[in-house]
């Protein structure tokens, strides 16, 4: 069976070096959860990472990481306890559970059983070691080559920085009822940069791309040129752009990478953490139309190597595609396991931690809007005078208020129906419950990001995806300096 | 002292990975390593919500084979790890380029003198006692009527040991602490929540602000959020509220730093020695401030820091550079890897209602939202929130709108700053008032 194989590697990776037994994480998990508690498990991760830059046409920088350690996490009614440490070792753990434990005593709580189903789920990805994929000299060498090849695209290229990064990690969870659960996880991640000059104006278009996989994903295909072309690309785009209008006015949003609205406008609001301690603007909404019925949103962790999927969260819940949002009801929050027992609901699979050193929380996977109906040259063509955002550098929400902001790093004008003159330095500012009433089109070209997404949260950052067709919204604010 | 035997082991940890890169064949190498303990309470809704203990070790290792430089971290100090961390790195090094201006950090810079800067106040704070603080610092905002519910509050303790060396010579370590309180809470009115928090952190716990202070203000500033209009897109004079203002001085940081000037990434190329802002502005570092947060004896690189004059009467008199961003601009390293250490902008004589007066009718932010500057052309449009003032007196809160401009012209007509000086970060400042921005609204 393939999880057990996952689970055994895992095994092979994280205990055999450090002498620990299966049999001493179940006598850790005995005393964690006696008692009091409600749940309790024990996280042991190591994580291998790697990264390559290359500036100036040279291989500036190498790095080597190693970072490995265990969680150890008692949960008692709404009360956590956590520790952890650098070293994987009995007595290290024992300590730790001493110290979590403490949590009981700050009352106590009715015992409620918990239902977990992790017995069949499918392998998203290839237990793969980036870092071996390729020889270093060949890491190198393609860097060079890239670097090469990109500086030929544009006279107008100052500067080319090209990085590459590869992680694989470990994963083993003891649950509480004895199961254990394990994942081998890779990673990798490529960007190109460039910054570009004409008659002293200067300009930096940048773009990526990543998968669970390792580094022959960015040699298939010529994907590396590929992301190099669009960089230059962005770069030129913005030399010729002039400031953007300031106002409110109808907004076109591009497909794929732009669901960064999506993740940030609906996405945060809808995590279970925030719903069950009701500060989310759509705290005890579920069955209520919160949006356009042309909108229909899912978190799905279960694509196959995706950038935000896992086989398993971080609390060994197998992922899962969740609908969020259906013809416009909101449908479901995103859970853990910890939020979903104090709202009475089975988690989600979307209990996800930074690392060991991190208690797991309700995060996003892979978030995106399914097709409409609509052709993107029709959305265009409504539009009389507005605004065709097309690519985003990043953005961030207030989950109470709904608040979201984000920059557009590709923005153009849209007049009488088409797309004229290319702007810069717009950002765009809504309220997250309000915007989603607003979307009037939604189009057939669904298209999901290329594979460069972190979400912060809690100072936490995990890698997650988005996604959406290309979509209209009636009115929204703009930022531009053009008053 | 206990800490400082605990340094002295560091010490050797950090003298063997020396060594150990020398014994593997490196020309040249430096090793850092930190140790973290701490402990972490929140509470919310008058119970616990978490208890985390921490404790986080990390060793890095950046070793130079002629000019090719290579790094490598673990965060397992075993002697065994430590020889597998330089050996990776090591092994990095055979492919990376040959780079003439990496290395280490000219021998005379180092730092030779180690003042006491009054770091390291240890908190021997237990978690029940943690617990009760953070409910009293919760409950003093909650006390407030229009208070509808809350994100918690959190009381942090950490201690970390830090050790730098180099195959020069140098090798020092030192002990910080780090404390702070914080509460976040909300308010309700017309079916509209509004969230707003307010925090303490100094490296001694008496330096602390009270508890119930830090609740009272958290509930405050949420109240005054409440009912928060839109405004019609205009043109407005904007007072950043010192909370906010360090932000812009952040801005101008990374557009002087060697890394982003040698790369042309910068809107201020070419830029020493002339006007960024008005004649009446003055920044300046003061690394040696006792008991401050950015305080520091050396850099990331061992050398030596030194109080700074950046910006005086309103003139750029420095780049912020390491060894390997001056080498590559033909300058001098200024003591900056790894940033600014306590950076200060002198206030004027107007203190906060004083401002307001001054402005008479604007925009006052107290929030920001988004990234939106660009650091290569200085346009910057951020999504902001505060309150609308007319006559220097505040109208109404209002939210979901943008202010832009572009940096340079901002710095240029900043018309005043105040007194009220926020500590709490490595940029002290007051508010600053500038002369006209683009709010984009309805």
């Amino acid at each position: 069976m393939l999880e057990n194989t996952r689970l055994q590697q895992a095994k092979q990776a994280l205990l055999v070096p450090t002498g620990l037994q299966e049999s001493d994480i179940h006598r850790v998990m005995d005393q964690l959860v006696s008692g009091a508690m409600d749940d309790g498990d024990i996280y042991i991760q190591s994580s291998h990472f790697e990264s390559w830059v290359l500036e100036d046409g040279i291989i500036k920088e190498g790095s080597h990481s190693i970072e490995q350690g265990a969680g150890v996490r008692a949960v008692s009614g709404e009360k956590t306890g956590f520790a952890y440490s650098d070293k994987i070792e009995l007595e290290v753990l024992l300590a730790a559970t001493k110290n979590v434990r403490a949590i009981a005593r700050q009352g106590q709580s009715e015992k409620i059983a918990i239902a977990s189903n992790t017995s069949h789920y499918p392998q998203l990805y290839d237990p793969l070691n980036p870092l071996k994929s390729l020889k270093d000299q060949e890491k190198v060498d393609f860097l060079r080559r890239t670097d090469v090849l990109t500086r030929q695209l544009d006279t107008r290229i100052e500067q080319v920085i090209i990085s590459m990064v590869g992680v694989q990690e470990h994963i083993l969870i003891a649950n509480i009822g004895g199961s254990l659960a394990g994942d081998v996880r890779p990673l990798v991640r490529m960007n190109v940069s460039v910054i570009v000059e004409e008659n002293g104006e200067r300009e930096q278009g940048s773009m990526g791309g990543g998968v669970r996989s390792d580094y022959s994903y960015f040699l298939d295909e010529d994907k590396a040129m590929s992301y190099a072309k669009e960089a230059v690309r962005l770069a030129l785009v913005n030399l010729d752009a002039i400031p953007a209008p300031a106002g409110t006015m109808p907004v076109v949003l591009g497909s794929g990478w732009p669901g960064i609205l999506l993740h940030e406008a609906i996405g945060h609001g809808l995590e279970g953490d925030f719903n069950r301690k009701g500060t989310s603007a759509f705290s005890d909404r579920i069955g209520d139309k919160v949006a356009s019925s042309l909108c229909t949103i899912v978190d799905n962790g279960t694509l196959e190597g995706r950038r935000g999927s896992l086989s398993i969260d971080d609390e060994g819940t197998p992922t899962q595609c969740t609908t969020l949002i259906e013809n416009g009801i909101l449908k479901s929050y995103m859970q853990d396991k910890l939020n979903a027992r104090l709202m009475g609901v089975q988690s989600t699979g979307n209990g996800r931690r930074e690392s060991y050193a991190h208690t797991p929380m309700p995060r996003m996977t892979n978030t995106y809007m399914l097709a409409g109906e609509s052709d993107p040259e029709e959305i265009i063509a409504s539009v009389k005078n507005g605004l065709y955002a097309k690519n985003f550098s990043g953005g961030q929400v207030d989950i109470t208020s709904g608040k979201f902001v984000f920059s557009a790093s590709e923005a153009y004008l849209i007049e009488n129906g088409k797309i004229t003159q290319a702007v810069k330095g717009a950002t765009l500012i809504g309220n997250g419950p309000e915007v989603m009433t607003q979307i009037s089109m939604v189009g057939n070209d669904l298209e999901l990001d290329s594979g460069v997404g972190t979400c912060g949260k809690e100072g936490q950052s995990v890698p997650v995806g988005v996604g959406q067709p290309t979509l209209k919204i009636d009115s929204l604010t703009v930022g531009g300096t053009q008053v | 002292m206990q800490t400082q035997e605990e340094i002295k082991q560091l010490e050797a940890i950090i003298q063997e990975t020396l060594d150990e890169a020398k014994k593997q064949g490196a020309s040249s190498a430096t090793a850092g390593l930190s140790v973290d303990t701490g402990l972490s309470v929140n509470v919310r809704l008058g119970d616990v919500d978490t208890i985390e203990h921490h404790t986080a070790q990390g060793l890095g290792v950046t070793v130079y084979f002629g000019q090719k430089k290579a790094s490598a971290s673990s965060t397992n100090l075993s002697a065994k790890s430590i020889k597998e961390t330089v050996s990776a790195a090591c092994s990095i090094a055979r492919y990376t380029s040959e780079d003439k201006y990496a290395g280490l950090p000219d021998a005379d810079r180092l730092a030779t003198e180690f003042k006491d800067l009054d770091l390291y106040h240890p908190w021997q704070l237990e978690a029940d006692s943690a617990v009760e603080l953070a409910v009293q610092c919760e409950d003093s905002a909650r006390e407030f009527d229009e208070i509808s519910n809350s994100e918690g509050a959190s009381v942090d303790t950490f201690s970390g040991l830090h050790v730098f060396g180099n195959s020069l010579g140098f090798l020092h370590g030192y002990a910080t602490t780090r404390h702070s309180i914080s509460c976040s809470v909300l308010g309700e009115r017309d079916g509209n929540m509004e969230r707003d928090y307010w925090y303490s952190v100094a490296r001694n716990q008496q330096d602390l602000e009270d508890v119930a202070q830090i609740g009272k203000k958290a509930a405050e500033r949420t109240i005054k959020r409440l009912g928060a209009r839109h405004l019609s897109t205009r043109k407005a004079p904007v007072l950043y509220s010192a909370e906010v203002a360090g932000g812009l001085i952040g801005s101008l940081l990374g557009a002087i730093s060697g890394s982003s000037l040698y790369r042309k990434s910068s809107f201020l190329l070419d830029s020493l020695e002339t006007q960024l802002f008005p004649e009446f502005i003055q920044i300046y570092e003061q690394p040696h401030l006792l008991g401050a947060l950015g305080s520091a004896m050396y850099d990331a690189e061992g050398i030596a820091t030194q109080a700074h004059d950046i910006i005086k009467d309103g003139v750029l008199k420095t780049y912020l550079l390491s060894t390997y961003t001056a080498r590559k601009l033909q300058m001098q390293s200024t003591g900056h890897a790894g940033g600014v250490h306590n950076l200060c902008v002198q206030s004027g004589e107007q203190d906060f209602t004083q401002l307001l007066q001054t402005m008479n009718t604007g925009l006052l932010v107290t929030e920001l939202m988004g990234q939106g500057v660009n650091p290569v052309t200085g346009d910057y449009s951020r999504g902001a929130s505060g309150f609308w003032v007319e006559n220097g007196i505040i109208q109404y809160p209002v939210e979901e709108i943008t202010i832009a401009g572009n940096l340079k012209d901002m710095f240029q007509h900043i018309v005043a700053v105040g007194n009220d000086i926020d500590t709490r970060g490595n940029v002290r400042m007051g508010s600053v008032l500038i002369e006209e921005m683009a709010i984009a609204g309805e």
